[in-house]
């Protein structure tokens, strides 16, 4: 085969691959990104029902309540709060007053079905996006304030 | 006085990596046999140093030297001693110093066992290796010490995080970085070869075990990791995407990338440029894992440093790295092209055809890993990228590659005769076809993906049986003659066959673990039970008891088929006090058919209510580890194959050689 040719068909290759990996990429991005928002924030402007969301907040105190595996928390940023569903066992660190962040769905009721909750490891841990929505709501407080709960 | 030394050790081996990257970079430069010599003399030191300074920051955890900061943030005197041991590099700092300890040891390595090495390339290759030590040297000493002192010292440590105190874990970080760092030497080559100007097969033929011992383990760790989570998290997944898997995911890639297209460098001369800036991206995505995990960029539980002075000072190394090979990359690069001829449908196309997908594939990755930091940037809206997006993505990319893995070992290079290729492997694919209806049935269907995955899988697996038995010409020769070619078999082919096959284990592992997994959560008093996958597991009891470092609660489950108890399951939720922190152990039965996970869940409320039981079953994850461990065996067996091959060709070039 001609060197030219084999060039071409070289070129050919790679434009396919990646082409086809671009178009992936671009198609995914748009149906399977799950954008981040506070309380104050969901409220402001709702997604839609089918839109894949995570909501961070802290656990607003006294609002736990549990039946079985079904629990109901209200997740808040001090200006709103917002009521979550969960069914399942919670993390090992899901404590009221704490940092969360769940993922789920808004249904139109305005209640928030997660089918995820992350609490993450270390008693001084706020995940960022809801230290950084603390510090714009003006409720941020330094770590290590809640540390002493016990589970 | 130990930690001191450790330190002073530190900035001597500074030093002589200073005086390594200079030296035999001038002494190649100038032909000066004397000078280019230096840098293995120098590689010794440098090693022998940073082994003291590693030693002397174990020894400052064995004996709880609550003097030293890095001990009393990340131990305790209580801890158990594999956990004393394994702190000194479950850390920022320790980490560091075990990353250029590695370093220094695969410059050493050359040092060793380079004497059949272009004198010259030895010096650069060893230069450039000091180089990126000098880097990371200069990081540790100005933001990461690991032997800053406290005064005065407080009674005790804060201890490891008590996830982290895992067996398995112990072992992860070494041979993530054994395998990270291992991109490092080949990176070090590829720069060398481009100061050079030149590349022959005897240089593929030093780059393709090094890329091997980093591929293995990164690939063993990785498997490591995943496993650990598996077991350890309590959610019964073992890969969620995570930005922190990812960067460690993309090396392993481009390395599998580069170890295919390397050896058409030492069989065909070809894709030289290629090869080379595959070497450099390999470990520009190694540096781009450090630089992500150790900066706190993306947020994860991996990030333990989140530090603004160390993440520039990353960015910068990670520009000056980075950008400056791919600068001498376009400069030189040209220089390397040509090489030998081939055909449309040819082993060389098909490797040539596997490098694209899986730097495509790799690309899918990097994007879905970066993308949520650029979006953050640009317009302020935090998002989050998930398994749906590499589902879509990546995994699409794979179908092809492993079509193509199982086709590919029946080409000949230069030319191949694609009918003779298929009515070799069409029973094999036949074959795969049956068993993935097979599977759909006994398995009560699923997705068309899973079931087509399930048959790539049996396709992996018998498609490297077939070429295997082509090669020893079984039934088609007399059967001992068949079993005189199979001992004596390259090792590079068992490596290759291994490695195929392993996938394919671990692919079918993934797909049934994945598509079929259950869950049942309930609660449960004494004496209740709940149905899972054919088995009843009766809560018995719960027992409080006390660990070396923590407290715990064990439900103790019995596990019945057919109202026989077959096994007792033991899931634990426990407390470590010092870092006031709990825990969840799963209780997990393993079987070749599926695993069966127990985790017990919260309890404070228990007495009134019973426990929370999750309970999974988890089909056939067993094989992800299986598979995974072949392909490592796979990848052992080849490191150490000899290179008959080359023999007849090059044998004169095979001696030492002056230099240039």
């Amino acid at each position: 085969m001609k060197p030219k040719r084999k060039r071409l068909y070289i070129v050919l290759s790679a434009l396919l691959c990646f082409g086809g990996a671009t178009a992936l990429v671009l198609a995914a991005l748009d149906d399977s990104l799950a954008f981040f928002y506070a309380p104050a924030q969901i409220i402001a402007e709702p997604p839609g029902p089918q839109q894949a969301v995570r909501l961070g907040g802290l656990v607003e105190m006294g609002s736990v309540e549990r039946k079985g595996q079904d629990v109901r928390f209200q997740i808040t940023d001090q200006i709103e709060s917002i009521p979550v569903a969960y069914s399942g066992i919670l993390p090992d660190l899901f404590r009221e007053g704490q940092g969360v962040v769940v993922e789920g769905k808004l249904s139109p009721s305005g209640l928030f079905e997660a089918h995820t909750v992350l609490a993450k490891h270390d008693e001084n841990y706020m995940p960022a996006e809801v230290a950084e929505a603390l510090k714009a709501s003006g409720e941020w407080r330094p770590e290590g304030d809640e540390a002493g709960a016990k589970p | 006085m130990i930690p001191e030394l450790g330190h002073y050790a530190l900035v001597l081996a500074l030093l002589v990596a200073l005086a390594q990257s200079i030296i035999p970079l001038y002494g190649a430069h100038r032909g000066a046999g004397r000078l280019m010599a230096f840098g293995e003399h120098a590689a010794y030191i440098q090693f022998l140093l940073l082994a003291l300074a590693f030693l002397a920051l174990v020894q400052s955890y064995l004996v709880s030297d609550f003097t030293v900061l890095n001990v009393v943030q990340n131990s305790h005197s209580l801890k158990p001693l594999l956990y004393k041991i394994s702190g000194a590099w479950g850390n920022h700092e320790g980490s560091l110093l075990l990353w250029v300890l590695m370093l220094a040891l695969f410059g050493g390595l050359v040092a060793l066992f380079g004497g059949n090495l272009p004198a010259s390339l030895r010096a650069r290759v060893l230069a450039i290796q000091a180089l990126i030590a000098v880097g990371f040297l200069i990081f540790m000493l100005a933001t990461s010490n690991p032997f800053v002192r406290v005064i005065p010292p407080p009674l005790d440590g804060r201890d490891l995080n008590p996830l982290l105190q895992d067996p398995g874990l112990a072992f992860h970080p070494p041979l993530l970085y054994l395998g990270y760092v291992g991109f490092s030497l080949v990176f070090s080559f590829a720069v060398a070869a481009l100061i050079e100007g030149r590349i022959d097969p005897a240089w593929a033929r030093w780059v393709r075990p090094w890329t091997l011992v980093a591929w293995t383990a990164l690939g063993a760790g990785i498997a490591l990791g995943a496993r650990w989570a598996y077991y350890e998290l309590g959610w019964g997944g073992w890969w969620f995407w995570d930005p922190v898997e990812n960067v460690s995911f993309m090396p392993w890639i481009a390395g599998t990338a580069l170890l295919h297209c390397v050896s058409v460098v030492e069989k065909r001369e070809a894709f030289r440029a290629w090869t080379v800036l595959l070497a450099i991206l390999a470990f520009s995505m190694s540096l781009l894992g450090t630089f992500i995990v150790r900066s706190g960029l993306l947020t994860s539980v991996h990030a333990f440093a989140v530090d603004p002075e160390r993440g520039v000072f990353i960015l910068v190394l990670l520009f000056i790295a980075i950008g400056g090979s791919l600068a001498l990359y376009a400069w030189r690069a040209p220089k390397l092209s040509g090489g030998g001829s081939f055909q449309t449908i040819s082993r060389e196309s098909g490797l040539l055809l596997n490098n694209l997908l899986l730097s495509a594939a790799c690309g899918t990755v990097l994007v879905g890993t970066l993308y949520p930091l650029f979006m953050e940037l640009i317009s302020g809206d935090v998002v989050s990228v998930g398994p749906p997006f590499y589902n879509q993505t990546f995994v699409p990319l794979m179908i092809p590659l492993v079509i193509l893995m199982g086709i590919g070992p029946f080409l000949p290079w230069k030319k191949a005769d694609l009918g003779k290729v298929f009515s070799r492997i069409l029973g094999a694919a036949l074959a795969s076809v049956a068993i993935a209806a097979l599977a759909a049935i006994l398995l009560g269907g699923g997705p068309v993906m899973a079931v087509l995955f399930l048959g790539f899988a049996a396709w992996l697996v018998l498609s490297s049986l077939v070429e295997l038995a082509d090669r020893i010409r079984l039934f088609r020769a007399p059967l001992r003659d068949s079993l005189a070619r199979l001992t004596g078999l390259p090792r590079r082919q068992w490596g290759m066959t291994l490695a195929h096959a392993g996938l394919g284990i671990a692919i079918a592992g993934m797909t049934g673990s994945t598509v079929w997994k259950q869950e049942q959560i309930e609660t449960l008093q004494p004496g209740q039970s709940l149905e899972i996958a054919g088995y009843e597991l009766v809560l018995e009891r719960v027992d409080h008891i006390t660990g070396p470092n923590y407290q715990s609660e064990q439900a103790v489950i019995t596990v019945m088929v057919d109202d026989n108890p077959i096994a007792v399951l033991l899931p634990e939720r426990r407390f470590y006090p010092v870092q006031r922190m709990p825990t969840t152990e799963a209780a997990i039965r393993i079987t070749a058919g599926g695993d069966l996970y127990a985790v017990l869940g919260e309890t404070d409320q228990a007495l009134s209510e019973g426990y929370l039981l999750r309970v999974y079953f988890e089909p056939l994850v067993i094989w992800i580890w299986v598979g995974t461990l072949v392909m490592s065996i796979g990848g052992i067996i080849s490191i150490a194959a000899r290179q008959p091959v080359t023999k007849a060709k090059t044998k004169p070039k095979a001696e030492p050689q002056p230099a240039e």
